[in-house]
């Protein structure tokens, strides 16, 4: 393909999708116009997409420098770990990278599993429908990630309404979001003059010394990588947890398969991110900083590039009957969880979230269930992940 | 002047290309997406320290090639 060929025009939010993903299927790296009028190249080949995340010629400093960023996530993106490149990016990731490793995750499974088992006792206490987000779906992350940060419980509800602004529609609330990372930040100033008062045995304290005793951060990037963690730690998994639910309630066969083995659960959790669709709006995007090769074509340097996740997880030469949604598939391979530096890093305490999730909700919510129609869910608008508004669940007598 | 032998556990390795993508040139994805050191014994690089202490799975060994020891990550 020539660059002198017309771009096709990526869908609104209406569509038409399934049309234009057959077109990708074809095209593992296209060229298309955005319905801001904009031209990006589009990486939805699973191969592809990996290469082009691991290679460090797609920047994504450039993609949010000042001027640039469109969206709630992209502006916050700008000061954050996630708008870094090496190797600015590399100092900060290795200031964190040893507290989310598999092994140190591992560790904290017993007391993941604790706050799932608490989380369902509440739930099984409140009369029916129950909204499954209040009850479960959002506190776990949120309880897991503020104890781990060392941020104490009552100060929750307030990060989510915080949170929950950040990833929101910046062109309507821009103001609104400035507003709620201004006081974010407030707040992660204060808790960091609380920890330095008061050392604990948690991970703002351990920053805290990087900080003052070794100085390898700045203190802005200390009360930004606090921020970073605690939205990263949170809306992400809680939504992937709704979205998992709603897909195996589709599957009744896949939930039974489950309940019969639990050894399916690990292997089931990788298959759900593989299928949801997690992504709302526009992909976190590169900008080419040298004519780069990749997947045939030739992108040209400075040149928009856009990573489509959910499409590359659907790549028949890297999954076969890819539309199948299948929970005894082998699906690690999926980029859910991106590639290269910015490799999510909370990755491996996501699964171990969502395993335990499942393992809990399936042994011991029996005929769970929706309690309303889902065409009556409600997604939040404008929001970097696709996220529901309340999900009313009923169930049956344990 | 010391040498570092840099291996990768495929077993151990999920493919995240997080090394790949701090150390370029230096580890690349095999067939399977699993990593490996494009070179296996390399002078004293930093960038392959982040790398190895940057993986999430820790997959990563670093050897001094005299003695056997590991390499300090920190």
């Amino acid at each position: 393909m020539t660059v002198d060929e017309s771009p096709i025009k990526y869908p609104s939010a209406a569509g038409p999708w399934p049309e234009f993903r057959a077109v990708l299927r074809d095209h593992p790296v296209l060229r298309a116009e955005m319905p801001d009028g904009s031209i990006a190249w589009l990486v939805s080949g699973h191969a592809e997409l990996r290469q082009m995340l691991a290679d460090q010629r797609f920047s994504r400093a450039r993609a949010v420098a000042p001027g640039r960023a469109r969206q709630g996530t992209e502006v916050f993106a700008a000061g954050s770990i996630n708008g870094l490149d090496p190797p600015e990016h590399t100092r900060i990731r290795r200031l964190v990278a040893s507290a989310f490793t598999a092994r140190r995750v591992e560790a904290m499974r017993p007391r993941v599993a604790s706050i799932v088992g608490e989380l369902i006792d509440g739930l099984l206490g409140q009369p029916q429908p129950a909204d499954f987000i209040a009850c479960f779906s959002l506190p776990l992350p949120v309880q897991v990630i503020c104890e781990m940060l060392g941020i104490p419980a009552e100060d929750m509800e307030q990060f989510h309404a915080w949170s929950d602004k950040a990833l929101g529609d910046w062109r309507q609330d821009s103001d609104e979001i400035i507003t709620s990372l201004a006081d974010m930040y407030g707040y992660f100033g204060r808790l960091i003059e609380a920890k330095r008062a008061q050392p604990a045995d948690d991970l703002m304290t351990a920053l805290i010394a990087a900080r003052d005793e070794a100085d390898r951060l700045s203190e802005e990037e200390l009360t930004i990588l606090g921020c970073t963690l605690l939205i990263g730690g949170h809306e992400t998994t809680a939504n992937q947890i709704n979205l998992s639910l709603l897909l195996l309630l589709d599957h009744p066969a896949e939930i039974d398969k489950l309940r019969a083995d639990p050894a399916l659960i690990p292997g089931a959790v990788e298959e759900l991110l593989r299928y949801v669709r997690i992504g709302g709006g526009i992909p976190p995007a590169r900008i080419t900083t040298e004519d780069v090769a990749l997947g045939g074509v030739t992108i040209p340097a400075g040149e928009v590039v856009l990573p489509l996740f959910g499409t590359a997880n659907r790549d028949p030469s890297a999954f076969s009957d890819p539309d199948r949604f299948d929970v005894s598939r082998v699906a690690a391979n999926h980029l859910s969880f991106g590639a290269g530096v910015h490799h999510c890093l909370g990755a491996q305490l996501a699964r171990l979230e969502l395993q335990e999730a499942f393992r809990g909700l399936l042994a011991r919510v029996p005929g769970i269930g929706l309690a309303v129609p889902s065409a009556e869910l409600e997604f939040k608008p404008g929001m970097a992940v696709h996220s529901l508004r309340e999900l009313p669940i009923r169930w049956g007598e344990p | 002047m010391t040498r570092w032998v840099v291996a990768v556990d495929k077993n151990t390795c999920i493919g995240s290309a997080v090394c790949v993508g701090t150390a370029p040139g230096r580890f690349e994805l095999d067939e399977r997406q699993r990593s490996g050191p494009v070179t296996a014994e390399i002078d004293p690089d930093e960038v392959v320290r982040d790398a190895a202490a940057s993986c999430p799975v820790e997959a990563i060994s670093l050897v001094d090639a005299d003695t056997g020891e590991p390499v300090d990550l920190d």
